[in-house]
């Protein structure tokens, strides 16, 4: 054996026992719970050999409390860079085998250090979360490992898509890196997320909650709205995150790879799909399966404020970013959970260069003491904001309803729209027939003899006038009532017709919108 | 689909019914009752350390009622309108849950 032969002996040797992470019994725990190790989850994530790892052999900074005898392979942490089909990533993984993933000051200088590779390459960063928490021993080491990666999420948002996969536990401090990135993927059973967890909240408040009931997957994917995908297995949430990122591009500067171009392949009439009476529900998703290449209709958030739907889908090849009402459910309002949800997605997609097609079809806020009180005012607001503020191609179709602050929300003209189409189904006015008949005629109807059937005369009345597209198309509100028919080619048209839009806002430092 | 359908409610949104679904957060929403302003009420658990008044006092706003030890603070918990103590449910040393009702104040 040559003196190379024995180094290259010695290095596959040190790097087999880090490979080995917690060792065999702690792999075997981590199998037991159901999770994969941090190292496969990488390699089913990534395209096949192109796993490169980083910082094998960092050593941990734990002095105090015998930590300086123990050894923590990688630090409890596995880092580096790969592809997925073909797009270059940089990836993170924490190992609940060592140390049970718990972040000292190392580990979270392992995690800073691929963040800044990915900022400097301009590429997506993918973590992987599967911590115990701070590592208590290192102390306040380990608080400036937390604040050091959130102040990269933040320094990054914006600059290159940010993804966190929560694959275990992750409480505390923890949580708010997954909260500070793009999307976060949760998957049933294995994902457990909170500031405190339910001991802390049975001791303090005495209110006795399980760790699934209080931050398990489905609450992060139906009623918090932390959680943007929801899979009922690893291997279902890795194939989730393959999928986002075919639809996203690398960095702010660039667009999202453009596939070939495909027909709607539904077999629906979209003229059959929107019922003609605005009354009557029906799912919005249709109508968007309709219109996308090939009807592949990423949908995100699909659980939460499922009033609004959001996602992503292709025209003509090109990625482009959805908000629709869905009537389908609580009537298609605006409320704060689906203004928050669709404001964030309106300033993904105008951060990274995806046009926004607006399906509009609400009859108006929500009602409600408990959303006035949560205060619907400021986070419907975040709407108005993110729709002005986003210079990406902006296009509206309303479908049915546009009444009163939702039609202003929804993409109007007025908010910078670059086109507005209607079918000749749409309503456009100040609010629904019965509620401004009621007011408009409030003194005839009460001065008649048969208040009912006046009302209703005067009902009939405002909806011949006013509950149509041709008041608004008057005054140049909406571009061109279309036939529903004609929607696909004319979204083709206004997209083709944006390619090279430029628009420009005054130089400031940032906005300040409604957060 | 035909599922779905069954599930479908009136839904009134500005003087219009619509037919829909409900979320369960929108079913399990709170519905807001009207706060009584001499109810003084506990926002966390906690020990009762102190209690400065007792049925009949009369009290003026502002003024101390008690000292609640929660979340490893002492809080003075002062009287929010000016009356006649009506009750009071606590005493010194007694653990409390959230949202007790600690003391009643007559307006």
């Amino acid at each position: 054996m040559t003196e190379l032969e024995k180094d290259i002996q010695e290095l596959r040797e040190k790097k087999a026992v880090v490979e080995m992470g917690g060792g065999e019994a702690a792999i075997e725990k981590q199998i037991a719970m159901g999770k994969m190790t941090a190292r496969e989850r990488i390699l089913s994530l990534l395209d096949k050999n192109s796993f490169h790892e980083y910082d094998m052999f960092v050593k941990h900074d734990g002095r105090d409390f015998g930590m300086d005898k123990k050894e923590l392979p990688g630090d409890g942490v596995v880092t580096g860079t790969g592809t997925i089909f073909g797009a270059p990533v940089c990836i993170y993984a924490q190992d609940f085998t060592v140390a049970g993933g718990s972040l000292g000051l190392q580990h979270a200088r392992k995690i800073t250090k691929i963040m800044d590779h990915a900022l400097k390459m301009k590429c997506p960063i993918i973590g992987i979360n599967d911590s115990g928490g701070a590592r208590i021993q290192e102390g306040v080491g380990a608080l400036a490992g937390y604040g050091e990666i959130f102040y990269r999420n933040t320094i990054a948002s914006g600059v290159i898509p940010q993804i966190s996969l929560i694959l275990g536990p992750c409480a505390g401090g923890a949580v708010y890196s997954p909260a500070l990135t793009d999307f976060v993927f949760v998957v049933e059973n294995i994902s457990k997320m909170f500031i405190t967890g339910p001991n802390v909240i049975k001791t303090v408040l005495g209110e006795d909650i399980s760790m699934e009931d209080l931050g398990g997957a489905r609450v992060h994917a139906e009623i918090t709205g932390n959680a943007h995908f929801y899979a009922k297995s690893e291997q279902e949430c890795f194939e989730q995150v393959k999928r986002l990122v075919t639809f996203i591009p690398w960095n702010n500067h660039q667009r999202a790879k453009a596939f070939e171009p495909k027909e709607p392949s539904a077999i629906m009439n979209i003229e059959e799909v929107v019922p003609s009476d605005p009354k009557q529900p029906y799912d919005v998703r249709d109508v968007i399966k309709c219109i996308v290449d090939d009807s592949d209709f990423l949908e995100i958030q699909e659980m939460w404020a499922s009033n609004i739907v959001i996602g992503f889908g292709r025209m003509a090849g090109e990625t482009v970013g959805f908000v629709a009402n869905q009537p389908m459910v609580l009537a298609g309002v605006l409320d704060c959970d689906s203004a928050d949800k669709a404001a964030r997605f309106i300033r993904f997609c105008d951060s990274f260069n995806i046009p926004i097609i607006t399906l509009e079809d609400m009859p108006g806020y929500l009602p409600g003491v408990d959303q006035e009180h949560a205060g619907v005012i400021r986070h419907g607001a975040k709407v108005l904001y993110a729709y002005s503020e986003a210079t990406v191609p902006k296009i509206t179709v309303i479908l049915r309803k546009a009444y009163g602050g939702g039609y202003i929300a929804m993409n109007s003209r007025h908010l910078g729209a670059d086109f507005v189409f209607a079918w000749p189904s749409a309503e456009i006015a100040v609010m629904g027939p019965e509620g401004a008949a009621n007011i408009i005629f409030r003194k005839e109807i009460m001065a008649a003899e048969n208040q009912e059937a006046m009302r209703q005369e005067k009902v009939k009345e405002y909806t011949e006038k006013f509950a149509n597209p041709y008041v608004a198309a008057a005054r140049g509100f909406i571009d061109s009532v279309i036939e529903p028919k004609e929607t696909r080619s004319l979204l083709l048209h206004a997209l083709k017709f944006s390619e090279s839009k430029e628009e420009y806002r005054p130089a400031k430092k940032h906005g300040l919108p409604p957060f | 689909m035909e599922e779905e359908k069954k599930e479908l409610v009136d839904f009134v949104v500005t003087a219009r019914k619509y037919k829909t679904t409900l979320t369960e957060k929108f079913k399990h929403r709170q519905v807001w009752k009207k706060p009584y302003a001499g109810d003084v009420i506990s926002h966390l658990p906690g020990t009762i350390v102190e209690l400065e008044v007792k049925e009949g006092d009369h009290v003026e706003a502002g003024q101390l009622l008690l000292v609640h030890q929660a979340m490893k603070m002492l809080n003075r918990v002062l009287s929010p309108v000016s009356g006649v103590v009506s009750a009071v449910n606590v005493q010194v040393g007694e653990h409390i849950p959230k949202d007790h009702l600690m003391v009643k104040i007559k307006i």
